[in-house]
This record gives structure tokens, C-alpha cells and sequence, in this order.
């Protein structure tokens, strides 16, 4: 061989020379006819698949919510948990909380809070008044509403509010033009009411209301009032939820029977088990204005006044707080309104010791493990909503029709019944495999087509993709506060309107009663009330 | 260092085989992204884990250098694919390959205690198929075969 090389590799180039030169070029042809049958054969049962489905491929386009016009003057009622949260989602954030992401950041640069906060649209409002019965978290919301500059220790400040004292002094003062609501659930209803006959536009919290009999007067209220009144269920913004009603219109998964939504949480915290803030006392708390709806009073307690949501006495329980984050979601699929029927049932299975519940005085009343039925028989369905608050156990929301399945969450996965009668053709043809999803929708996806790759459904579905692209991440709650916003700009109602605020209260309220009563409550649609059957 | 003319016949046609088995795994790979219009690495970084994932992590925080990544990763593999194939420029190709798969490897090392959202088809103890196909690539820069069985022939076996 080495002779003949030597041979080859003269100043002339031989034949030789260029077929050992070009042996190997074939193989890009190879390369290219086999891409191009994959291609074709993927294209083409995408394209059948495709036209069979007739889903559009358009993207909602994400209209940014206008922020022009006057600046609207919001009072927050109630800085908890949830409040530091509205408050954060609306721009506002303590000095010293945001100077805490700025730090985290710095050691950490996946850690994106601040950088998020600050691209955060500016709303154009101000928070102009606060009321919270704990002077420590009153002078945390006067702070967070102060820092105009949006910056951590020594930024620049801007007016600090004034602080009432009770919320009725918030509603007379001509200084606000709108409420945010996050107190107790005891306090919903009666907050709305006022606000909305002071004329004061409102947000408020879940659950709608702590009883039925409440539901009826602040719809009324709302109403006769005309304020923009939104309630706080973000997932009303998520986008997915707009495809999947697309999906279901265009008969995707068939006839509906039974939709499966769930709640899985194991912490103290998530189990509403929160910690008690070492400078509450009577002197610091007002605890009699807290109690002022309950009709039986209870003595000074930091461990109700902390963990108001494991007691009836202002809570709703996993019906009001989680099971109405599910059925606001399937509600604004399927607009199936009130159920004809609820029954449900649970108890207090786990947080249920002193030591293990982290109990001062008291065990929590409200159940930790809880399951609800909701049936719909004029649509030919049921609502089944189990929760567990001590296993993390993670359960997506499932409906389930006669030709499909739909599994819902940030993204949308569609998947053909083995029995289904729509797809029996294209089943036996092979253009359907049951095992693989017919149908995804991933949000942010640059082109909506019918099959995304297995590694991208993967990833999204970890929450790993479109998250950072273009570097922005949109906080829902954020959204649904730029609705609410806009809507009182615009004179109109936002998303979750008192309408189907009506819609959640009764629903959660028939959970409540069904469990409380150990019975099944039934609705009469015709005249909006309960009945006996 | 051995040239292309000592190998015996069965070598020779051996070490082009694999040399064009890489090229075709590469080229593949890079087609792929570049049909895809949604393709982006930013789930592969963002999945990164070891003691560079700092790096991968910031790479895939940041929007325009994402961009530039996801472009260079796709043209990047298509190059050195077609390269490794044809035999052209294959040093260089198999040396750009390498660099490659140590980024791969880094970001997905097979290392103890790391699990990775991306699913693998085997099971790995710090040797794993891009580390392989790295060392492999190595033999492929030692041994070339280029300038007997390909376009390097043209360019560099002139005299």
C-alpha cells in the first residue's frame, strides 16, 4: 500500500486520488435521504394529525395591561402572608426585604427575585393608606408602600402612608380609590360590602365569604355599586387554561365525565401551621377588632391570631383556601357555575398533636386531609377534589372524557382514549398512539404545533424551559392585579368578576356545610338557594 | 506519531469507520437543532449540575449570550459532523469535537449524588457515552485518516 501511495501522491492528481479523496462523501447523501423520510414521515403525521384536531396554531399574543391615565390610590388591608405578596405583585416590597433579595442574589445569581421584582411592571399606582391590626406589620406595609424607588437599605423614599386604625376609616378617607383585601376570611365579606358602598374598587382575597348567607349580600353590594371588584385567583391569567378551552370545544377529549383536581402540601406552613411573631401581644395587636365578627368571643390568643385558618371561626378550610383555586380554574374552562350537589368529608389526620402540629393551646379544628364531590348532572359530570396537607405526593388536574384525557397545569397535554370512538380509526391506522400525547401545548413555545419533542415536554414540564428566555418570568398574581387596575382605569370588570366570585363562594361554602353537616347540600340553580334535595 | 500510509488496510478502512460513525453522530445532532425551530439549549443548561453548573446556570440566565451559545452549539456540531465525514480539516474538527463533549460532559458530568431531569437509556458512573466518544475523538486526532480516505487528501498530501 505504501508504494501505491507514494505512487498516488505525485503533482498530479490521479483517479485514485480523488476517489480516496471522496470515498466518504456518499455518506452526507446517505445523511441527507434519511433525514429527509424522517422529516417527511414526522411532517406528515403531524400535518394528519393536525388537520384531524383543527386546533389553531396561533399563540395568544401577551398584551401587556395599559398603565396610563391617573394614578389609582390603593389602601391594603391586612399585611400577612398573602398581603406582603399582593403588595409585592402590585411593586411594593420593604426596603429591608428587598436589601435580603439583592444579597441572595449577589451570592447566588440563579436566585432571581430581585431581578424579577424589578422588572415587574410599574402599575402606576400608589399605596396610599394601610390597616393592619399588628403594629409590627402595619409599620412593614407602611415601609413596603414608601419605597417608591424600589430599592433595598438607603434608597430613596417616597411619602409614607398614613395607617388606620380600623378599615372603616380607610373606606371614608377620600385619599384611596381602591382596596386590597387580605385579611382573614372572616372579615371578606363585610370588608367587600363597605368598600364597595363607599364606592372603593376591590380585590380581595379567597374564599369569597366564611358562610352561604354572606354570598347573596356582597353580590348585591358589588353590583349595586359598579366598583371593579376582582378575586384574588391568579390562575385566571394562566395561559394554558385558554387552550385547553379551545381543546375541549373542538371535542378533543369527547363527551366529559369526570374531572380529577387535587391539593398536596407537607409543611407546617403549607398546613397553615405558621410561626408566631415574637412581638405580639395585646398592646401591639389589635385582638378585640380581629374577633369583632366572630359571635362567640375567644380570650387573647397569638396562636388563632396567626393561625386563623385552622379554626372555623375565620377560615374556610381546605374548601375555601385550595379546593376554590381548582374549581376557579375548571370554571373558567368548563363555566359550569355551581354544582347541583356537594358532599364531602376529611379530618384532622395528621397535624392533629400538640407536639407534631407545633400546638400552643389549641388543636386545629379545620380538617388537614379532605375530599369533596361535586356533581354536575345537567352536564353529565363530576368534580372530584381531594387534598392531603402532609404529603407532597404531586397530582396534576386530569378531565376526562370518552375520547381523551387532558392533563392541565402550566402546560397542556392531550392524550387519546384506547376506546375512544372519535380516534378508533386513526388508532388502528397507527396515526394515534394512546400512549403519546396527541396534543401539547407548552405557553412561550415559539411555533404551536401539535407534537413537541419528549425532551421538551420534559423539561417544561419541571419548569425548566421558558422561564429565563428573554430574562422575564411573569409572577400570575402580578397579572391579576394589572387586570383588576386596568378594569377600574377602563370603567369595566375584570377576569374573576363578582359573578363568578358568586360562583366559587357558593361552591366552597356547599364543601363547608357538606363536611360541617355530614350531609349532602344540594342547590336549586332556578332560585339560588339550598334545598333539601 | 503513526501516519495514514502505515496502517495495515484493515485499520485503515477501521479507524475511517469510526472517524465517519462520529461524524454522522455529530452532523446528526446538529440538523436536528437546526430543523427545529424551537430548539434552545436553555433546558440542557439549565439541567446543568457539578461543579460548573454556576457557569451553565449563568449562561442560560443570560438572553443574548444564550443566543449566541444555542447558534455555535448547532453550527458547531453541524461542522465538525460534515467535517469528520468528508475528512476535511479533521484534526481540527475532532479537536473542536472535543471541546464540545467536555462542555457536555461538565454540565452532565456521570459523577455520584447528581441526578438529572434529562433521562439517560443506561446507567453511569463517571465514564458516560460523551466522555467515550471524547476519548474516542482523541484516538481519532492520533490516528488520522484524513489525508488517505478523504477531502485532506486534496490539502495536505500533495508532494
Amino acid at each position: 500500500m505504501n508504494d501505491k501511495d507514494k505512487n498516488a501522491s505525485g503533482s498530479k492528481m490521479n483517479r485514485r486520488d480523488v476517489l480516496k479523496g471522496l470515498a466518504t462523501v456518499p455518506v452526507l447523501g446517505a445523511m441527507a435521504y434519511g433525514t429527509w423520510r424522517k422529516t417527511r414521515q414526522d411532517h406528515v403525521r403531524s400535518h394528519k394529525l393536525a388537520k384531524e384536531l383543527n386546533m389553531s396554531a396561533e399563540e395568544k399574543e401577551y398584551t401587556p395591561f395599559k398603565h396610563d391615565g391617573d394614578t389609582i390610590r390603593i389602601g391594603i388591608i391586612g399585611y400577612g402572608i398573602r398581603g406582603t405578596q399582593l403588595m409585592k405583585a402590585a411593586g411594593f416590597a420593604p426596603p429591608k426585604t428587598i436589601q435580603g433579595w439583592k444579597e441572595d442574589a449577589a451570592k447566588d445569581s440563579r436566585n432571581k427575585r430581585y431581578s424579577d421584582f424589578l422588572e415587574q411592571d410599574d402599575l402606576n399606582i400608589r399605596v396610599t393608606g394601610v390597616c393592619d391590626l399588628f403594629d409590627v406589620r402595619a409599620g412593614d406595609a407602611m415601609a413596603a408602600a414608601a419605597n417608591i424607588g424600589r430599592e433595598g437599605n438607603g434608597g430613596q423614599m417616597g411619602p409614607t402612608p398614613k395607617r388606620y386604625r380600623t378599615y372603616h376609616e380607610m373606606l371614608a378617607s377620600d385619599e384611596i380609590d381602591a382596596v386590597i383585601i387580605a385579611a382573614p376570611d372572616h372579615w371578606h365579606a363585610q370588608m367587600t360590602i363597605d368598600a364597595a358602598k363607599a364606592g372603593k374598587h376591590v380585590y380581595a382575597e379567597k374564599g369569597f365569604t366564611l358562610t352561604m348567607d354572606q354570598t347573596y349580600a356582597v353580590r348585591d353590594a358589588v353590583k349595586a355599586s359598579g366598583v371593579a371588584y376582582q378575586l384574588g385567583h391568579q390562575g385566571r391569567q394562566t395561559e394554558s387554561y385558554l387552550k385547553a378551552k379551545e381543546a375541549i370545544n373542538k371535542k378533543l377529549i369527547g363527551k366529559i365525565n369526570l374531572i380529577e383536581v387535587c391539593t398536596n402540601r407537607n409543611s407546617a406552613n403549607g398546613a397553615w401551621v405558621y410561626n408566631i411573631h415574637p412581638d405580639a401581644n395585646p398592646n401591639t395587636v389589635d385582638w378585640a377588632q380581629f374577633e369583632e365578627p366572630c359571635e362567640v368571643k375567644h380570650p387573647w390568643s397569638p396562636e388563632r391570631f396567626f393561625r386563623w385558618r385552622c379554626w372555623w371561626d375565620y377560615g374556610t378550610g381546605l374548601s375555601g383556601d385550595l379546593l376554590t383555586h381548582e374549581f376557579d380554574a375548571i370554571n373558567q374552562i368548563l363555566g359550569m357555575g355551581i354544582p347541583t350537589s356537594a358532599s364531602a368529608s376529611g379530618g384532622v389526620y395528621f397535624w392533629k398533636d400538640k407536639k407534631r402540629g407545633d400546638y400552643v393551646n389549641e388543636i386545629r379544628e379545620v380538617p388537614d386531609v379532605w375530599n369533596a364531590v361535586l356533581e354536575y348532572p345537567d352536564l353529565d359530570f363530576s368534580i372530584l377534589y381531594s387534598a392531603s396537607l402532609a404529603s407532597n405526593h404531586n397530582r396534576g388536574k386530569t378531565i376526562m372524557g370518552h375520547d381523551g384525557s387532558m392533563e392541565l397545569g402550566n402546560s397542556l397535554t392531550v392524550y387519546a382514549d384506547r376506546q375512544s370512538t372519535r380516534y378508533a380509526e386513526q388508532i388502528k391506522s397507527g396515526l394515534i398512539d394512546p400512549e403519546l400525547p396527541i396534543y401539547t401545548y407548552i405557553p412561550g413555545r415559539k411555533n404551536v404545533d401539535s407534537v413537541a419533542t419528549a425532551t421538551e415536554q420534559y423539561f417544561a414540564a419541571r419548569g425548566l424551559l421558558y422561564t429565563y428566555r428573554g430574562g422575564r418570568r411573569v409572577d400570575t398574581t402580578h397579572l391579576h392585579i394589572a387586570e383588576w387596575v386596568q378594569s377600574i382605569r377602563e370603567g369595566t370588570q375584570p377576569s374573576c368578576n363578582i359573578d363568578r366570585a358568586f360562583e366559587e363562594g357558593v361552591s366552597a361554602a356547599m364543601g363547608i356545610m357538606a363536611q360541617r353537616e355530614n350531609r349532602t347540600i344540594f342547590w336549586d340553580k332556578d332560585k339560588e338557594e339550598i334545598v333539601k334535595s | 506519531m503513526l501516519k495514514d500510509r502505515d496502517y495495515s488496510k484493515w485499520q485503515l478502512w477501521s479507524l475511517v469507520i469510526l472517524r465517519v460513525a462520529i461524524g454522522w453522530h455529530f452532523l446528526y445532532e446538529g440538523i436536528v437543532k437546526l430543523l427545529n425551530p424551537n430548539w434552545t439549549s436553555l433546558g440542557y443548561l439549565m439541567d446543568s449540575k457539578g461543579l460548573f453548573e454556576g457557569m451553565f446556570h449563568s449562561i442560560a440566565g443570560n438572553a443574548a449570550l444564550l443566543n449566541v451559545m444555542d447558534f455555535m452549539n448547532m453550527w458547531g456540531l453541524i461542522l465538525i459532523g460534515a467535517g469528520l465525514i468528508v475528512g476535511l480539516f479533521s484534526r481540527l474538527a475532532s479537536i473542536a469535537g472535543i471541546v464540545l463533549l467536555a462542555f457536555y460532559y461538565l454540565s452532565h458530568p456521570a459523577i455520584i449524588g447528581v441526578n438529572f431531569a434529562m433521562p439517560t437509556e443506561g446507567s453511569y458512573l463517571w465514564v458516560n457515552k460523551n466522555l467515550i466518544e471524547l476519548l474516542t475523538l482523541w484516538v481519532i486526532v492520533l490516528f488520522p485518516t484524513s489525508q488517505t480516505i478523504g477531502m485532506d487528501r486534496f490539502l495536505f498530501n500533495k508532494k
